[in-house]
């Protein structure tokens, strides 16, 4: 058997193709693909743009899982189509379709102008309320494993809009802030260096925000980088809830210390915090 | 009230509901182990016992209180699940008008019987 036929197969992919100017609706187009072993999505999506259909339309840029362009539907879930192995979805027939719960640019595009809007909206930025540390730093803001901890895992949040898709409360409601503003509003609030929880409180704890989450946990199911927005948002009713019973501690926002001041530094290295992702 | 107010205070509501309404069910349905408070002693609903513990201010204020939770958790679950069903501002704030309405209606007949009951004794 030649290395070819044991590595290389035909598959059919369904392909929803829709342009604003001449279309109602969305319709799928049928292509056939020759797909191999570690040929991803965007691939696949690249060699039917070059062999068979130079119209079709798509986003992508980093093609390594970081820029978060490429996110659409792949066999009914949202993923990144430059992470995604076709041979790991599927050896038959493959669907690709725009992510849902937003407004489709053309074929595989969709318009993501309202996430970062939404995005916007939370101040997604340390604040701090003396200005001039802001502008010209004294020194460091050195913190703990355990005050790093509280947010690393929602910085790996690459705004691909995979959760948003994802979600049901999303899908009902499109002026819903979403998992992903709302879970960087958090990543911030627990930022031990931010002082900002009260200029956000506004945005999260009003209507259309985290009360309006039902905790159906997609968002955090189909995340490409492992952040679990849906945890994030649990947390923030607890932060908002504290604050409307006065039980939340407010603690100062996190001093520089000078650049040569070694008196408080640790001898022993910083633990590496777990892997948020399988490997 | 704020989001975070009425958010806190549906879950508190739903927790009293539990409580309250569980207690409430469990005097009229398990007449074996919550037999003391049949004072006339048999069925739970027998009239007797009906009015004995309507007569109680303690049963009263249960009642007005699993009534109260029991409204407000109901019509604020109604008001989110229609709201966010993206009808437009003006529907919003009219459907939140008339859900109070009727809270504020339903709460005061109910609390208003609860009440009244205490002094309707056996002829
Ligand atoms: S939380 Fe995950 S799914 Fe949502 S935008 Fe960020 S990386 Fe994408
Ligand atoms: S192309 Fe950048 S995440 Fe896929």
């Amino acid at each position: 058997m030649k290395r070819q036929d044991v590595q290389e197969r035909i598959i059919s992919v369904y392909i929803h193709r829709f342009d604003p100017t001449s279309d109602k609706k969305p319709r799928a187009v049928l292509y056939e693909l020759a797909v191999e072993q570690g040929m991803t999505v965007l691939d696949g999506l690249h060699r039917i743009k070059e062999t068979q259909d130079p119209t079709l339309a798509f986003r992508f840029s980093c093609r390594m899982g970081v820029c978060g362009s490429c996110a659409m539907l792949i066999n009914g879930k949202p993923m990144l189509a430059c992470n995604t192995q076709i041979l790991d979805v599927t050896d038959k027939a493959l669907t690709v379709a725009p992510l849902p719960n937003f407004r489709v640019v053309r074929d595989l595009v969709p318009d993501l102008a309202p996430l970062f809007k939404k995005h916007v909206q939370v101040n997604p930025y340390i604040v701090r309320t003396d200005g001039h540390e802001m502008e010209s730093p004294s020194g460091e803001f050195i913190q703990t494993p355990e005050e790093l901890i509280k947010y690393l895992q929602f910085t790996y949040c690459i705004k691909c809009g995979a959760c948003v898709a994802a979600c049901p409360t999303a899908a009902t409601d499109e002026n819903y802030l979403g998992p992903m503003a709302l879970a960087q509003a958090y990543r911030y609030i627990v930022d031990s260096r931010d002082d900002g929880f009260h200029s956000r409180k506004s945005v999260v704890g009003a209507d259309k925000a985290v009360f309006n989450c039902h905790y159906a946990g997609e968002c955090s199911a189909v995340c490409p980088k492992g952040v679990d927005p849906a945890r994030a948002i649990q947390f923030m009713k607890r932060e908002l809830v504290r604050d409307y019973l006065l039980m939340r501690r407010h603690t100062a926002p996190l001093k520089a210390r000078a650049l040569n001041d070694k008196s408080k530094e640790k001898k022993t290295p910083l633990p590496v915090p777990p892997y948020t992702v399988d490997r | 009230m704020n989001k975070t107010a009425s958010w806190f205070w549906f879950i508190a509501a739903g927790v009293a509901v539990f409580i309250i309404g569980g207690l409430h069910m469990a005097v009229i349905h398990l007449d074996g182990i919550a037999g003391i408070f049949n004072p006339a002693g048999g069925s739970s609903l027998a009239w007797e016992n009906v009015s004995g513990r309507n007569g109680s201010l303690v049963f009263a204020v249960s009642y007005v209180i699993l009534l109260g939770a029991a409204l407000y958790h109901g019509l604020y679950g109604l008001y989110n699940i229609v709201s966010e069903l993206g009808i437009s501002e003006k529907a919003n704030g009219l459907l939140k008008k008339a859900l109070l309405a009727a809270g504020v209606a339903l709460f005061t007949v109910g609390a208003y019987a609860a009440f009244a009951a205490r002094f309707i004794t056996v002829s």
